[in-house]
């Protein structure tokens, strides 16, 4: 018959459903089903199962042979190579519990790490535009219950976001707006005729690299001002009818992913952003959300920014934090040769970082905390795997709406495998009697 | 992306270039071959699809991976952030070359400096 676990928080992306029921062995023991997940959270879970999982630390040797060593191993080795380097980067942290984030930020401070996380390759440009401006949000219930003009900025939640559409901003029936879809426009601004923007009463297709150009457009339409024949590859009729639908809803809201982050522009795209979504509160109420993607990247930022008063790009070396994207980012000081050592836990910038700093980290001592084979785990010299967080431990959660959630945890760890936190503790009880604090 | 990186469907999610068919037609290919893309930062061999999200002429998609950042522009203008979208590239047919896995593709090209 088997056990159903309900209210399960699925830890794949910032949407962080938290309606998910999940079918265990009779013995508790083994996942067999996942409910009302999305395909991409439903494998994630699955995928826990895998037989060839790696179960126990692993070391790579000279000739790229990999050898098993023990946790003390590891821990020993991570320790090791964090106390003795003069500035180690310690990367990833968003896909963990805020209570490993914790820990993980006591090791930095002790040891005088760059501490970063994968906003620096996502909404970074975000975070800075946001500390340049400000930015008006809101939570996704609100957009829910009340949101009926929704954009999509260089986004595709289809296929980042599953469920984003059919629990908040496109489909739910929410206090004021009863009819669901219908009582909503939706508004996709993308190069590609995506999956997303098939869904959209309005599909703008920009030309890459002009999300400025039709942002400030946008501005101009919205005082009614005169605007040349096309911005952006956009004919100005389409833009005035857009800026139109913008501002007669009662509430717009503006999501925005890598489209706008990734292209050149980069915070100033978001700055423009955030100020047309200024601009629309003259005329209704509007605000504006960062689709962040991993599902505890917010939480990081959330973290450092009580400890240390920076999201990202945390420079503790020092002795006190310092932050200057651009001098203390992860992509520049590996570039730069700037860092001696590199550990990283809960991402993969093996895969997600250009290749010239990939090519840096393989070359020094370096630490790679994650339960998958990843590109990152295959150029590091120590890989450990740990316990899934929001599967096999609970903890803390930040959505991409900064609402705090609990994960639960749903099974236990393979036997003898360690959580993020309790590897960090160790590594962090070593690193005390390294340096003697 | 979930199911294992180390596994083939990630090379066939990821390791690949989405193309109009305007373009493909253009490089002169059947759907599905593999191609060299070159940019001024890097070479990479993916399967050349037909777009899935299109029409989209000019413009080729590769998703976010490790094929993608053999060859995107790594500056990050001060801000953090290498430029990972509208890097300029070329394509040509690279009929007889094979898409390597993601494993093989990264650490062979940490080891070849």
């Amino acid at each position: 018959m088997g056990k159903i676990v309900t209210d399960v928080v699925c830890p794949f992306c910032g949407t962080l459903c938290d309606d998910l029921e999940v079918k265990l062995s009779d013995d508790g023991k083994e996942i067999l089903e996942v409910y009302n997940a999305c395909a991409i959270g439903a494998t994630k879970f699955l995928h826990s199962q895998a037989s060839d999982r790696l179960l126990r630390p692993r070391m790579q040797q000279d000739d790229g042979t990999w050898k098993e060593v023990s946790y003390d191993e590891a821990v020993e080795y991570t320790a090791r190579i964090l106390a003795d380097a003069k500035k180690p980067l310690m990367y990833g942290w968003s896909s963990t519990s805020c209570e490993a984030q914790e820990v993980g930020a006591g090791i930095g401070e002790m040891v005088g790490a760059v501490m970063d996380n994968t906003a620096t390759v996502c909404h970074g440009p975000s975070l800075i535009a946001l500390q340049d401006v400000g930015m008006p949000s809101c939570t996704l219930g609100e957009i829910k219950n009340r949101a009926d003009r929704v954009l999509f900025w260089g986004c595709n939640p289809v296929h980042a976001h599953p469920r984003h559409m059919s629990r908040y901003s496109i489909f739910p029936r929410g206090f004021f707006t009863g009819k669901g879809s219908k009582s909503r426009k939706v508004i996709v601004v993308d190069p590609r005729c995506t999956d997303s923007s098939k869904m959209a009463d309005v599909h703008l297709q920009i030309q890459q690299g002009h999300d400025y150009e039709l942002l400030d457009a946008l501005r101009v339409a919205f005082k009614g001002k005169e605007l040349p024949d096309v911005v952006a590859g956009i004919p100005k009729e389409k833009i005035y009818e857009a800026a139109e639908t913008l501002k007669s809803g009662r509430f717009s809201v503006i999501f925005f992913g890598m489209g706008v982050t990734h292209s050149l522009g980069k915070n100033h795209n978001i700055d423009e952003a955030i100020a047309v979504t200024r601009d629309l509160n003259d005329y209704t109420k509007a605000a504006i959300m960062p689709m962040r993607g991993h599902y505890n990247v917010t939480g990081s930022g959330q973290v450092w920014g009580w400890q240390f008063g920076f999201p990202f790009c945390l420079d503790l070396s020092r002795g006190f934090a310092r932050y200057n994207p651009g001098e203390t980012s992860s992509n520049d000081l590996l570039r730069r040769d700037e860092v001696d050592a590199v550990f990283v836990l809960g991402s993969d910038p093996g895969a997600h970082f250009p290749i010239s700093s990939v090519k840096k980290i393989a070359k020094l001592p370096s630490v790679c905390i994650d339960p998958h084979i990843t590109p990152t785990s295959a150029v590091c010299k120590l890989h450990v795997p740990v316990a899934f967080v929001g599967i096999e431990v609970g903890g803390c959660a930040y959505r991409m709406d900064n609402v705090p959630i609990e994960t639960r945890k749903v099974i236990d760890p393979p036997e003898g495998v360690l959580t993020d936190e309790e590897f960090l503790s160790r590594v962090s009880d070593r690193v005390k009697e390294l340096k003697g604090v | 992306m979930e199911s294992g990186k180390e596994k083939p469907a990630y090379t066939e999610a990821c390791g690949i270039i989405e193309l109009d068919p305007e373009d493909i037609k253009k490089l002169g290919v059947w759907r599905n071959t593999n191609v060299r893309v070159t940019s001024e930062f890097g070479s990479v061999i993916v399967k050349a699809i037909e777009a899935t999200q299109g029409p989209h002429p000019g413009l080729g998609w590769i998703p976010m991976g490790p094929w993608a950042n053999q060859i995107i522009c790594p500056k990050t203008y001060s801000t953090g952030m290498p430029t990972f979208k509208g890097t300029p590239v070329t394509v040509e047919v690279a009929n007889d070359e094979q898409v390597l896995g993601s494993i093989e593709l990264v650490t062979l090209a940490c080891r070849s400096e």
